[in-house]
């Protein structure tokens, strides 16, 4: 099993808030170039359960103007993919919870995706988020390789999606589905209303046989409960950044406790 | 072989979706329908009438005489200079806010570089009396502002696009992130043969009717229907696109397409896609695009704002690739003395998108007679201010 699976049931054997997964998202390269690691274990150790890894792109097109920055500034940093595997290298010996890299799909396309995959494999990466890799061409292309490097590929679901297109995503998974939580890029903050209420429970009595992990717009410990209350854990990017931005890694501690108090 | 778009949205290699989860709906609602709604007759009925009536075609399609006396052989120029708006990009836009009214939508959106495609986007919204939103990048607002101004002047709010390198592909990019956040009363007029299917196909479709007209025309002034050669401005590639249509399979017919090379391609400012691009995903589509080696997407550049797009769509990549297409690319020097040139030869100041294709009888030769047909994409009124301080007017 790979460890994100792993991490899902271990998960499912809590009830009530231990068994809810936090997820934090962070750009690699940002702020420093060398932060990468020390980010990661500092994750861990303030008891993340799993973590995305940003691969900074130049068009991040379904993102928001923090992640924009962050990665604009991973990039003038002068962060690229060899360099994140070359940070990678020994993360596995201190880190063990999950991760993924999340990134757009063309700086994966010309590092070559088989040697991406396996690259991923070596270093100790579970699973990738490519928002811009559509289904489709997954299936038809992609699905034997990530398989090959025991890899799990996460879809997004959104609130326009239909539940046909859900029960698609659903069988095309094998580790969760993430749950968008609102029309918009990331780092929307507006908060969630019954509308995202209503669409958590609708996807969540589908009876998928992958979890949902909600993602976007989660800023803080009420967002974080308003979002798993229906699902199985949520996903913090924006908010996140913004605390590296303003308090730097020692931030990092403070803001885990406060998404996990209440 | 076949040089349109096949069933799954590819052109060869190139083309494709990829988009993210978020604007699959819009996408997918977009791909359904587009063929059925431009099928109907009505639709037809009313594009035709709106071409004909409001943008005034068919355009002519010209005899260069002094021109084709110069260069040694037979130049006709089609004058999509002579469009309202004053470039081909209308063509388009009228189609698509038809198509925007068919699919029950109020509110269009679009990106702009020059403010060319703006400027008929904004157009057609106030012909139609939908509210328009045009993304710029606040370098170009900067640079094009008589553009600016008349996308206000016909009701549009526009936009600083503040991200990236705030041109045109961080333009794009604010478009896509606005159709990402308002999913169901809006779409997205994109202004080329560019993003994600079904919209090159699209895009081309409803540019084909240059090269419709072109048939005709020259079977009037020839009598025959294909010329030897067509040739075209590429910056998206939708004048080049529209031009090349009917031609695409007709392998008698050579297709030159003209990119803009900037300061020379090795200049590191240029915008000549095929020559320095490699295969990626630029705006959800897989076509050649110019990158770093660690794929991220590079600023192009080219006196032409309307040629400095870091891509190319996703037809013209595989007319590159396949051999079918004769790629040429012009210097910022060598399309302004071209384009003052058919000012002086034949008292046609075209746009200096147009004035690359017209620089082609520079670099090759033609036989006395070919008959040559350049897609005049565009006339010059917006590009006074680069005329006059390029050549101390
Ligand atoms: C006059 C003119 N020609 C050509 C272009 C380039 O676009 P495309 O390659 O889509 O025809 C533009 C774009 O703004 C334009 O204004």
């Amino acid at each position: 099993m790979n460890r994100i699976q792993n991490k899902l049931s271990e998960k499912k054997q809590h009830a009530g808030k231990a068994g809810k997964l936090l997820s934090i998202y962070f750009t690699a390269g940002y702020p420093k170039l060398d932060d990468t690691v020390e980010i990661l274990q500092q994750l861990e150790k303030n008891g993340v359960d799993m973590v995305e890894i940003g691969l900074p792109f130049s068009d991040p097109l379904a993102d928001g103007p923090t992640i924009q920055e962050s990665s604009q500034l991973a990039l003038k940093n002068g962060m690229t993919t060899e360099i994140l595997f070359q940070q990678l290298k020994d993360v596995r010996k201190t880190v063990s919870i999950p991760l993924i890299i999340m990134g757009y799909f063309n700086p994966i396309l010309q590092y070559g995706i088989e040697g991406f995959c396996k690259k991923c494999a070596e270093v100790g990466i579970d699973g990738l988020i490519l928002p811009d890799l559509p289904l489709s061409e997954y299936k038809e292309h992609y699905h034997e390789i990530f398989k090959k490097y025991n890899l799990i590929n996460v879809f997004l679901v959104t609130p326009q999606t239909s539940d046909d297109r859900i029960r698609q995503i659903d069988t095309a998974s094998d580790g969760f589905i993430y749950l968008v939580s609102s029309s918009s890029v990331t780092g929307n903050s507006d908060g969630f209303d019954e509308n995202q209420e209503n669409y958590f429970s609708r996807v969540a009595s589908m009876q998928l046989k992958n979890p949902l992990i909600v993602g976007f717009g989660i800023k803080d410990a009420t967002t974080f409960k308003q979002a798993t209350s229906k699902t199985k854990g949520a996903i913090i990017g924006s908010a996140f950044i913004k605390t590296l931005a303003r308090d730097g890694k020692s931030g990092i501690s403070n803001f885990i406790a406060s998404i996990r108090e209440v | 072989m076949n040089y349109n778009v096949n069933e799954k949205g590819y052109y060869g290699d190139f083309g494709g979706a990829y988009i993210p989860e978020m604007l699959y709906p819009n996408v997918e609602e977009l791909r359904q329908n587009y063929l059925k709604v431009m099928g109907e007759e009505s639709f037809q009925k009313e594009f035709r009438q709106l071409l004909k009536e409001y943008v005034g075609r068919p355009t002519p399609l010209y005899f260069a005489k002094r021109l084709s006396e110069k260069y040694n052989t037979k130049i006709y120029l089609k004058r999509e200079d002579l469009c309202h708006t004053g470039a081909h990009k209308v063509n388009n836009t009228i189609g698509q806010i038809l198509m925007a009214k068919r699919l029950g939508k109020t509110r269009i959106i679009a990106e702009t570089g020059a403010g060319q495609h703006g400027v008929a986007t904004a157009t057609v919204c106030a012909l139609m009396g939908l509210e328009c939103i045009i993304f710029m990048g606040e370098v170009d607002i900067k640079r094009q502002a008589p553009n600016v101004a008349r996308m206000k002047m016909l009701g549009a709010k526009v936009v600083p696009a503040t991200s990236g390198s705030k041109t045109l592909k961080d333009a794009t990019n604010e478009a896509i992130r606005d159709w990402i956040n308002n999913p169901v009363d809006t779409h997205y007029i994109i202004g080329s043969v560019v993003g994600p299917h079904p919209y090159p196909d699209m895009v081309a479709r409803f540019q084909s009717v240059i090269s419709e007209e072109i048939k005709t025309q020259l079977c009037e002034k020839e009598d025959r229907e294909n010329p030897d050669f067509v040739a075209a401005c590429v910056g998206g590639g939708s004048n080049a696109a529209g031009a090349f249509y009917h031609y695409l399979d007709n392998l008698d017919v050579g297709l030159i397409a003209v990119e803009a090379a900037g300061k020379g391609i090795d200049s590191g400012e240029s915008a000549a896609t095929s020559a320095l691009g490699k295969v990626g995903i630029i705006h959800g589509s897989k076509t050649l695009l110019m990158q770093t080696a660690d794929g991220q997407i590079t600023e192009p550049y080219s006196i032409s704002a309307g040629l400095d797009y870091p891509g190319v769509g996703p037809m013209h990549a595989n007319l590159f690739t396949s051999g079918r297409g004769e790629f040429i690319s012009i210097t910022d020097d060598k399309a302004m003395k071209a384009g003052l040139e058919l000012c002086k030869l034949e008292g046609i100041i075209p746009a200096i998108e147009s004035s690359h294709a017209l620089a082609i009888f520079e670099m090759r030769k033609f036989k006395k007679n070919d008959v040559v047909v350049v897609n005049l994409s565009g006339r010059g009124d917006k590009d006074l201010d680069t005329f006059i301080k390029y050549f101390n007017l």
